[in-house]
């Protein structure tokens, strides 16, 4: 038997279904870490901080999506319109969210030493999941089922769940809006110009405060988002869920490049994918050890991630 | 008339380090006037204390007779000083597009920033053939004539240049001259901030010389280049 022949055999063996499933599966977890990542990158783009708070916002979140959406369906509203003004308001409630941890806890120490705001910044997220665990409870909460179901055409059915759908969906037109926001509004220009000369951006007369807001502020309503959408696929939400998706969103910042923002889409979509993959083809339980091993070989082999660029100065 | 910037008794401190000491200096309307010093001796310290961007700790800064020292450096911008940095500080990965954008970043009014665009592309058509490239794309003097656009941009009534020659061939630098007596021409007051300073000194109306923090001479541009010490300190005999 030839090569050709031997990859032809081993192609026809591949169990398509299962390949398409574990694809979206990864997609799915992929989106959510793009979502939040994107919260990374982005602020560390501006003021070089690893915003390590930004994991609980995506818990808060969850945890305001379900609240809102308990409100609602109280008052019977219909489960399509839930999830919407759900996501809507736990999109407000976080981007103040963020705007204020930004004031309080990072401006202050703007011209600090580069240890003191990253301390402030675990001391937040330590606050704020403590914070949720207080205010609500240390049990997982069951998150209502809101979102349609799909008939699928038959190969999809059974290994594409209509949650899964609409998170790949919905991210896939939420990181477009964003990609389109950036590159061509105002604001959007701003934000680039002031992430790679702050002093220039100044001098211009852009108020570099206001910009940083902002892009905490859009951070925030990201996240938001992933976790409205993460809560509504797995459909329990507990105070904790912040940290080991915030663990993993930076790990997809880093492998996209950090401060890249279509490094951390990238990033998120591949991390997802190897950890689908890893899972369905060769360990099981150790989904976490595969995405925290990317990190450690990314970070020795490749610092600047995959669309990162090693920062050159031209004098 | 009053100027259109006036210093008084200026004092800038870094942290407890005094750099600038008691600085006077003014600047009339439709002037270009130069400041110029060796190295280290407080030029682009006094361009970034009238820009708000390091903290004046004593003195007075007034701009059209209003006193300026204590605005936010956008509020400062907003009355018409615009910028060209040390360095030029192009946005590398913006385009030239999108940097001159910036330099428009307070203006609303679309029409007429189109029309300035195709101003800076008709003083430099070079910026017009790479108005798509990035900014860190270009050669150091393209990154000056950008620099000197955005800060156009902003229509500045007062433009304050920091070494716009810096590290430039020649034959550009004259050019790059050529265009600052061309802005002024057109109505806007110039502070050249500069070492090469037989250049600027020929360009400039007026000019002072600083040493270590303090004006120590002032007067026409030609009395300066005539004059001995400066000819020995600066131009080399």
């Amino acid at each position: 038997m030839n090569t050709f022949d031997a990859i032809r055999t081993y192609v026809l063996e591949i169990d398509w279904r299962y390949f398409t499933e574990l694809v979206f599966g990864g997609l799915t977890k992929g989106s959510i870490y793009a979502l939040i990542s994107l919260g990374y990158t982005m602020v560390y783009g501006i003021i070089e901080l690893i915003n390590f708070a930004h994991g609980e916002i995506y818990m808060i979140g969850a945890f305001t999506g379900l609240i809102a959406a308990g409100v609602l369906g109280y008052y019977g509203f219909p489960a399509a319109g839930i999830i919407v003004v759900a996501a809507v308001v736990a999109v407000i409630y976080c981007s103040a969210y963020g705007y204020t941890i930004e004031k309080i806890a990072y401006r202050p120490l703007r011209s600090a030493q580069r240890l003191s705001p990253l301390i402030s910044a675990i001391g937040m997220s330590i606050f704020l999941s403590n914070y949720v665990l207080i205010a609500q409870t240390q049990d997982f909460v069951r998150f209502p089922k809101l979102l349609p179901d799909i008939q699928f055409p038959e190969f999809f059915q059974g290994i594409l769940r209509s949650s899964s759908f609409f998170i790949i969906v919905t991210s896939a037109v939420v990181m477009i809006c964003l990609t389109l926001f950036i590159k061509f509004t105002r604001l959007g220009k701003a934000m680039r110009a002031t992430a790679q000369n702050r002093k220039m951006a100044m001098l211009l007369g852009i108020n570099a405060d206001r910009i940083i807001s902002a892009t905490f502020i859009v951070g925030s309503g990201l996240a938001a988002i992933g976790g409205v959408l993460i809560a509504s696929h797995t459909q329990q939400i507990n105070f904790n869920i912040g940290f080991i998706a915030g663990i993993k969103a930076f790990t997809a910042a880093v492998l996209g490049g950090i401060g890249s923002i279509p490094g951390a889409m990238l990033g998120g979509l591949v991390l997802g994918c190897c950890e689908s993959f890893a899972t369905g083809y060769f360990i099981s339980d150790y989904e976490d050890m595969v995405a925290f091993a990317i990190l450690i070989l990314i970070l020795i082999f490749r610092p600047s991630g995959l669309l990162g660029k090693a920062k050159v100065q031209k004098v | 008339m009053s100027s259109m910037l006036q210093l008084k008794g200026l004092c800038t401190y870094y942290g407890n380090i005094q750099a600038l000491w008691d600085v006077d200096l003014k600047i009339d309307e439709g002037e270009i006037v130069t400041l110029v010093g060796a190295n280290g001796a407080g030029k682009s310290t006094t361009l970034m204390s009238v820009c708000g961007v390091v903290p004046v700790r004593r003195g007075e800064i007034l701009f059209e007779g209003k006193a300026i020292q204590n605005l936010k450096s956008d509020r400062i911008v907003r009355l018409g000083i615009s910028q060209v940095p040390e360095g030029r500080l192009i946005f590398p990965d913006l385009t030239v597009m999108e940097n001159l954008e910036m330099g428009a970043y307070l203006r609303r009014d679309k029409s007429e920033i189109t029309k300035d665009i195709n101003y800076v592309f008709e003083l430099f058509p070079i910026l017009a053939n790479r108005r798509h490239q990035s900014g860190g794309t270009l050669s150091g003097g393209e990154q000056q004539m950008l620099a000197i656009s955005r800060a156009l941009m902003a229509r500045p009534r007062l433009m304050l240049l920091d070494e716009p020659s810096l590290g430039l061939a020649p034959i550009i630098i004259r050019q790059i001259f050529d265009i600052i007596r061309m802005v002024n021409e057109r109505g806007t007051t110039v502070f050249l901030v500069e070492q090469n300073a037989s250049q600027a000194l020929k360009v400039a109306h007026r000019a002072y010389v600083m040493e270590t923090g303090r004006i120590t001479l002032s007067g026409t541009g030609e009395k300066l280049l005539a004059d001995k010490t400066v000819r020995r300190a600066y131009l080399g005999g």
